[in-house]
């Protein structure tokens, strides 16, 4: 095609800026392909973990840049989020479209594509690579998944499509780091010697109308000028418009095709898979029928009427058992190690201020935190494992009828599902929902399903509070029975919560639903261990900030004023009374605290909480946990254990709680009542500052986040109050 | 016919994709194209979406969305 070779010479000149002329800024590569087909194993094969998340201006996805290892000139690895077509649908699809076309501020234009391409679905993978072909950069293909292919009987010639295509494509198994070498050698190659590869014939008379509104709107690549043309009323046309492109212009060219009977979008779409299919003719080969795979048979079962439902429940079912069973022996050797590390770190400080401040608060903040560890990552591990094994899809495909009756689509399942380990990942799963109303009501619900950060709440309140009975000779248990009941609170809150956002902020027609189902794979330890690793971080790294920080907060209000009158008082009503030792130590810590500013606002706020049955110091560790919910529990260890000399006595909370006494009374404080309603409140309230602030990021907007605030501590406080008179009245 | 009529897991051949919206061009380009075969291979355990198999691979769609791709026998 003519038109071709003018934009071709065109380009070239843009290709390779250097902006000083000193020193080569290191070579731009792009990271380009489908969701879901080992973009990311790639990444980390090239790049072996070093992964730096920038945030860009207006732009909501996490750009992930790593420098790619051995190489003889530096190169930057750049990870493009997962795309079917530049036809953008989303947001995050049109990052992919500016990006490659050099519009994104702060992100260089890329000096080369490395696609990748899934080998047992070359045809449809291919629609992206005609499509990124029109950029006009140099290009090296990377064939993933080729032992899939050839178990299913497909052979692919690479040396025949290379020299087709014009490109290097190399066959590579993503999750090997051996694959990086011929990959690195391929983008010098095709760097050096500018291998650009064949472009799709699209219609002529479609060709000259883009280089048209190039010549008339000016500093249009071809690629995007297409867009612009051919994706009426979508992100590309909003974008031209919005940097002053006249409206007109794409009218006029618009009727200009319409005359010339060219069907805009419906031509450009049978153009490229008519070249497709040139292209791979006598590249791929195909047994006469098609292999039916282990997977196929698999899938049978796992997607059947019955089988298919009987199997999510076994799924969801060993998710908690892995949660609640296995999780448990690593957190009490956490625990263990701390109190251990408390005693023998207080014994070497002085009793006062300093040894109070590092075991009661540094010591046992950061343990606290970190005994949760092991859960999210049993939980990062499962999510990690459903997903890379095509679970995941499925439970989007058979969940997709129940979350419409949300207004929802399957799609909303899987960042559902993700918020049940942290609604902040989740919140930024929601991005692969299309339609932004979908979307948002997405992201409100995420905070209702019970992340992991509530289970620190659960699992303190009923080891300590709820009796453990044993039922059906051991097979369950009530604690079993009450974790479960905190998981589904949420739940059932989020039905008539949905409804109502769709009702209100949210009206519209129902959005549309689509999905791949890729063929079942055998999970890979590496891609599991690195979801684990990067959860795992990402929590210490949080708890290592924000929680620490307000523990230690927390930690200074409830020990400040520390006043000597107070002492002087308790030491008289000792002499008085005629206590011993350790009881005018217990009466000590309760008076410092009742005196201390923790003290106060909790006071302050006891009328509010009263109803429900709480005492200040419950109010208090609530107040105290706005930034997190884990927090609570660092914060009730405070309260209690503070003023106790836990450096010798590393009394567990446990038991703290169970000691906890309303003032002056032999009442205790942790009833039944109580331990269900602070869960309740906890299941359903929206303490974590990061999860607000997520919302806040990816909604655009400061009302969402106070709705979700407000909104959410409103249903907490109701429901708690409800359940404490519930539980009461039954006489718990 | 319409796809989401279409019957069980028997190939049946596209002959067109109705619509002027998005989704109907991201159907198409995902390679509901005419003259391309599609099958169904099931409908999920309530009822609802569609299990299809499309050339080399396996997509998921609603009868409502499919219910734009009209197909006929081979």
């Amino acid at each position: 095609m003519r038109c071709h070779d003018a934009a071709q010479s065109k380009q070239s000149a843009a290709v390779c800026p250097h902006p000083n002329g000193t020193e080569p800024r290191p070579l731009v590569v792009a990271l380009v392909g489908n969701p879901n087909i080992g973009k990311t194993s790639l990444f980390n094969a090239l790049t072996g973990f070093r992964r730096h998340v920038a945030n860009y201006p207006g732009v909501t996805v996490d750009l992930a840049r790593g420098a790619i290892r051995d190489t003889s000139r530096p190169m930057q690895l750049l990870d493009l989020p997962g795309t079917y077509s530049l036809a953008a649908m989303s947001p995050d699809e049109m990052v992919v479209s500016n990006v490659l076309c050099g519009r994104q501020t702060g992100v260089p234009r890329p000096d080369v594509i490395l696609a990748i391409v899934d080998a047992s679905n070359l045809h449809r993978n291919m629609y992206l690579i005609s499509q990124l072909a029109e950029l006009d950069l140099p290009m090296v293909l990377a064939m993933n998944m080729i032992d899939i292919a050839r178990g299913r009987g497909i052979e692919i010639d690479c040396h025949r499509l290379a020299e087709r295509l014009g490109v290097p494509v190399v066959p590579i198994n993503a999750t090997r780091t051996d694959c990086a070498r011929p990959i690195v050698a391929a983008i010098e190659r095709a760097v050096g010697e500018t291998l650009r590869p064949r472009r799709a014939e699209l219609p002529a008379a479609l060709c000259a109308e883009v280089e048209r509104l190039r010549g008339e709107a000016g500093g249009l690549h071809f690629a995007e000028a297409l867009r612009v043309l051919m994706d009426r009323g979508r992100y590309a046309e909003e974008q031209f418009v919005a940097r002053g492109g006249a409206m007109d212009l794409l009218r006029r060219a618009r009727g200009r095709l319409e005359a010339a009977g060219v069907d805009g979008l419906r031509a450009e779409v049978r153009a490229r898979y008519a070249w497709i299919a040139a292209l791979l003719d006598g590249v791929i080969r195909r047994p006469e029928r098609p292999v039916t795979t282990w997977s196929d048979r698999l899938d049978r079962v796992l997607t059947h009427r019955i089988g298919g439902f009987v199997s999510l429940l076994v799924v969801l079912f060993i998710v908690f058992e892995a949660l609640f069973r296995w999780a448990d022996p690593l957190m009490r050797a956490i625990d263990w190690a701390f109190g251990r590390l408390a005693g023998e770190v207080g014994a070497l400080l002085p009793a006062g201020i300093v040894r109070s401040l590092v075991t009661d608060g540094l010591i046992a903040g950061v343990g606290g935190v970190l005994t949760f560890l092991p859960q999210i990552l049993i939980l990062f591990a499962i999510l990690a494992i459903l997903e890379d094994c095509g679970y995941m899809a499925r439970a989007a495909y058979m969940n997709d009828r129940l979350m419409r009756s949300l207004g929802l689509s399957g799609r909303a399942f899987i960042p559902l599902l993700s918020a049940f380990a942290c609604a902040v990942p989740a919140i930024m799963g929601t991005r692969a929902i299309a339609n932004r109303r979908e979307r948002m009501v997405t992201i409100l619900l995420a905070p209702f399903m019970s992340c992991s950060a509530r289970l620190p709440v659960y699992v303190l309140l009923t080891s300590a509070i709820i009796p453990d009975l044993k039922f059906f000779h051991g097979w369950t248990s009530l604690h079993a029975l009450v974790l479960l009941g905190m998981y589904l609170v949420g739940m059932v809150v989020a039905v008539p919560v949905a409804w109502l956002l769709k009702k209100t902020a949210f009206a519209g027609p129902p959005s549309g639903f689509m999905i791949e189902l890729p063929s079942y794979k055998r999970p890979r330890l590496r891609a599991i261990w690195q979801r684990m690793y990067f959860a795992g971080r990402e929590f210490v790294l949080r708890a290592g900030t924000i929680i620490l920080l307000v523990n230690l907060v927390v930690w200074a209000l409830a020990y400040f004023p520390h006043s000597a009158q107070t002492r002087a008082a308790v030491v008289q009503r000792a002499a008085r009374e005629g206590w011993d030792a350790a009881r005018t130590d217990t009466e000590l810590a309760g008076a410092y605290l009742r005196e201390s500013y923790l003290g106060r606002l909790g006071r302050g706020i006891e009328p509010a909480v009263r109803p429900i049955g709480w005492d200040w110091r419950i109010g208090m560790a609530v107040v105290a946990s706005f930034p997190a919910r884990e927090v609570v529990v660092a914060s009730l260890g405070t309260i209690y254990n503070l003023g106790q000399d836990t450096a010798d006595h590393p009394e567990p909370l446990h038991e703290a709680l169970r000691q906890a006494r309303w003032d002056d009374s032999a009442r205790p404080v942790f009833t039944i009542p109580v331990a269900l309603s602070i869960m309740v409140f906890f299941a359903l309230c929206a303490q974590c500052a990061s999860t607000l602030v997520m919302i806040g990021r990816e909604t655009r907007s400061w009302v969402w986040p106070f709705v979700s605030f407000t909104g959410m501590t409103t249903i907490a406080y109701f429901a708690a109050w409800g359940v404490s008179a519930a539980a009461t009245a039954a006489g718990w | 016919m319409s796809l989401a009529k279409a019957p069980m897991a028997r190939p049946v051949r596209i002959v067109g994709v109705h619509g002027d919206d998005p989704m109907s061009y991201r159907l198409m380009e995902m390679g509901l194209i005419e003259g391309a075969q599609v099958e169904v291979v099931g409908r999920a355990p309530l009822g609802d979406p569609l299990h299809l198999r499309l050339g080399d691979y396996e997509l998921s769609l609603r009868s409502e969305e499919a219910s734009l791709v009209e197909v006929g026998e081979i």
